[in-house]
C-alpha cells in the first residue's frame, strides 16, 4: 500500500515538476520575444510551416465534420419535425467548439510533431548548441518564430475550418437532404452570435499556443538519439492533444 | 588565456568534473586526452558556456565566464569557433549559407561580401564550388572541414574541437590534423583540441592535458607525458586493455 501510494506522490512530483519546467520554457521565450534582432523571415517561414501546409487536412476535416454534423442532427431533428434547425447546430458547432479544436488536434498532430522532431534532430546533432556557440539565442532564434505562428496561425485556421464546416453543412442539408436552401441559411446565421465566433477564436489561439509550445519544449529538450526523437514526438502530441482537450472544458466553461 | 580553477559538475547524478584545473595558453594547441565518458566534452562546453559549472571558474582573459548572463556570454561567444564531434551543419541550409550563418548573424556585410568570405574560408580548408550543396550529400570528412570553416569564418581568438577526427578515414584524419596546425599557425589561433585519438594528439600537441577521474591527472609537453611515470596515462597513451584503468 506504501509502495503504492509512494508511486501515486512521485508521479505528481514528476507532473508539477514537469509543468514548471514548461513554464519556465515559456518564460523563457516570452522574455526572447521582446529583444532585437526580431527574425521576421524565421516567423514566415512558421507561419507558412503550421498555416499554409495544414491547409488540406484541416479542409478535409473540417468539411467532413460539417458535413456528418448535419447527416447526423437531420436524423435527430427529423423525429419531432425541427429539420430547419440543422444548420443552426452545424453552425453554433462548428464556431464554439469543432472548428477549434479540431484544427487545434489536426495541427498538434502534423505542425506540433514536427516541431518536437525537427527540434529533437537539432538538438541531438548538436545543431542547437552551435547556435549557442555562434552567439546566436536558440529559443530566440528558434523558439520563438515557432509558438508566434502556432498563436497567429490558428484562429486564422479555425475561421476557415468554420467556414469549410458550414459550407459542408449546407451541402449535405439542402443539395442531399432537401432542406430548403433560404431557411437553412437564415437559421444558421439566426442564432449565430458575433460572440460565439470570436470566443471560439480565443480558444484556438491558446490551442495554439498550447501544441507549439508543447512541441517546441520536448523537441527542445529531446535527448538520446533517434530513439529520444522519437519519444519527444510522441509525447508530445500525446500531451499537446490531452491538454487541448481538458483546457477546452475549461475554456469553454470560462468564456460561454 | 583560459584558466580553469576548481571545476565541479554533476550530470545526472553523476560527478563528471572533480575540482579541476587546468591553464591554457595563448596561441598554442593543448590536447586533452581522457576515455570515452571521462568527460572531456563537458569540459569543452564549459570553456563556451554552453554548460554552467556547479561550483569554480573559467577565467578567459581575465574574465570569469562562468558569472556572465546569457546577453554578455553571448557577447564574449564570438572570440570562439567551435567544431563539433558531428559537425552540427545546419541540415536546412546550404554548405555556403553554413559558413556565412555567424557573418550574416553579427555584421553587416552585404551578401556579395559574404559569399566572398566563404569561399576564401572553403578554400582555405580545401574546398571548392561545394556552397551550393546540402549538408546530406558531403561526406563526413568534408562535413568536418565546412563546419571547421563554420567556426573560424569570423576569425575567433581561440577554437575548441570536440573529437575532430573520430569517425574518419585514415587519410582524413592527417588532413584534418594538419588544417588544425595550418590553421593554428596561420591564424595564430588559441587551439583546444579534445580527443582520444593519441597518435593525432602527439602529431598535433603543444601541450597534452589528460583527463581521469573527473580532473587533470598529467599535464606537459608531448615528450613530458611520453615520459609521465604515472601508470593511468602510461596505460592509456601505450592503449592498453589490462592497467589501473578498467575497461567496462
Amino acid at each position: 500500500m506504501i509502495a503504492f501510494l509512494e508511486l501515486i506522490g512521485a508521479k505528481i512530483a514528476e507532473t508539477v515538476e514537469e509543468a514548471g519546467r514548461i513554464m519556465l520554457f515559456f518564460w523563457h521565450a516570452i522574455l526572447w520575444t521582446f529583444r532585437p534582432p526580431f527574425r521576421l523571415r524565421n516567423l514566415v517561414k512558421q507561419m507558412e510551416m503550421v498555416g499554409v501546409n495544414s491547409l488540406t487536412v484541416v479542409t478535409i476535416t473540417a468539411t467532413f465534420t460539417g458535413m456528418v454534423l448535419a447527416l447526423q442532427s437531420y436524423t435527430g431533428f427529423r423525429r419531432f419535425g425541427a429539420e430547419t434547425l440543422v444548420g443552426t447546430v452545424v453552425a453554433l458547432s462548428m464556431t464554439r467548439e469543432l472548428g477549434p479544436v479540431l484544427t487545434a488536434l489536426m495541427v498538434a498532430g502534423r505542425a506540433g510533431s514536427f516541431m518536437a522532431a525537427e527540434l529533437g534532430t537539432m538538438r541531438v546533432t548538436e545543431q542547437i548548441d552551435a547556435l549557442g556557440t555562434m552567439a546566436v539565442n536558440p529559443v530566440q532564434f528558434l523558439i520563438v518564430p515557432r509558438i508566434l505562428a502556432g498563436i497567429v496561425m490558428l484562429p486564422i485556421l479555425t475561421v476557415l475550418a468554420d467556414v469549410l464546416g458550414m459550407i459542408g453543412g449546407y451541402v449535405v442539408g439542402v443539395e442531399l437532404l432537401g432542406i430548403n436552401s433560404a431557411t437553412y441559411v437564415r437559421r444558421t446565421f439566426d442564432y449565430l452570435e458575433l460572440e460565439d465566433i470570436y470566443n471560439g477564436l480565443i480558444k484556438a489561439t491558446f490551442f495554439g499556443l498550447v501544441l507549439s509550445l508543447i512541441g517546441c519544449y520536448k523537441g527542445y529538450h529531446a535527448e538520446g538519439g533517434a530513439e529520444g526523437v522519437g519519444r519527444a514526438t510522441t509525447s508530445s502530441v500525446v500531451l499537446a492533444c490531452t491538454l487541448i482537450l481538458v483546457s477546452d472544458y475549461f475554456l469553454s466553461a470560462l468564456l460561454f | 588565456m583560459i584558466k580553469i580553477f576548481n571545476l565541479w559538475k554533476s550530470l545526472g547524478g553523476k560527478e563528471v568534473l572533480r575540482g579541476l584545473d587546468l591553464h591554457i595558453s595563448r596561441g598554442m594547441i593543448t590536447v586533452i586526452i581522457g576515455g570515452s565518458g571521462s568527460g572531456k566534452t563537458v569540459l569543452l562546453r564549459h570553456l563556451i558556456g554552453l554548460l554552467k559549472p556547479d561550483a569554480g571558474s573559467i577565467f578567459v582573459d581575465g574574465v570569469d565566464i562562468t558569472k556572465l548572463n546569457e546577453i554578455e556570454l553571448n557577447e564574449f561567444r564570438k572570440k570562439f569557433g567551435m567544431l563539433f564531434q558531428s559537425s552540427a551543419l545546419f541540415d536546412s541550409l546550404r554548405v555556403g549559407e553554413n559558413v556565412g550563418f555567424p557573418l550574416k548573424e553579427h555584421t553587416t556585410l552585404s551578401a556579395r561580401e559574404i559569399e566572398e568570405l566563404v569561399r576564401e574560408k572553403l578554400a582555405l580548408v580545401g574546398l571548392f564550388g561545394v556552397e551550393h550543396l546540402m549538408p546530406a550529400e558531403l561526406s563526413g570528412g568534408m562535413r568536418k572541414r565546412v563546419g571547421l570553416a563554420r567556426a573560424i569564418i569570423r576569425e575567433p581568438e581561440i577554437i575548441l574541437y570536440d573529437e575532430p577526427t573520430t569517425g574518419l578515414d585514415p587519410i582524413m584524419v592527417d588532413a584534418i590534423n594538419r588544417l588544425i596546425m595550418d590553421l593554428q599557425h596561420k591564424l595564430s589561433i588559441t587551439t583546444v583540441v579534445v580527443t582520444h585519438d593519441m597518435s593525432s594528439t602527439f602529431k598535433i600537441a603543444h601541450r597534452i592535458a589528460m583527463l581521469y577521474g573527473g580532473s587533470i591527472i598529467a599535464e606537459g609537453t608531448t615528450e613530458e607525458i611520453q615520459e609521465s611515470q604515472d601508470p593511468v596515462v602510461q596505460q592509456f597513451i601505450h592503449g592498453l586493455a589490462e592497467g589501473p584503468i578498467k575497461v567496462g
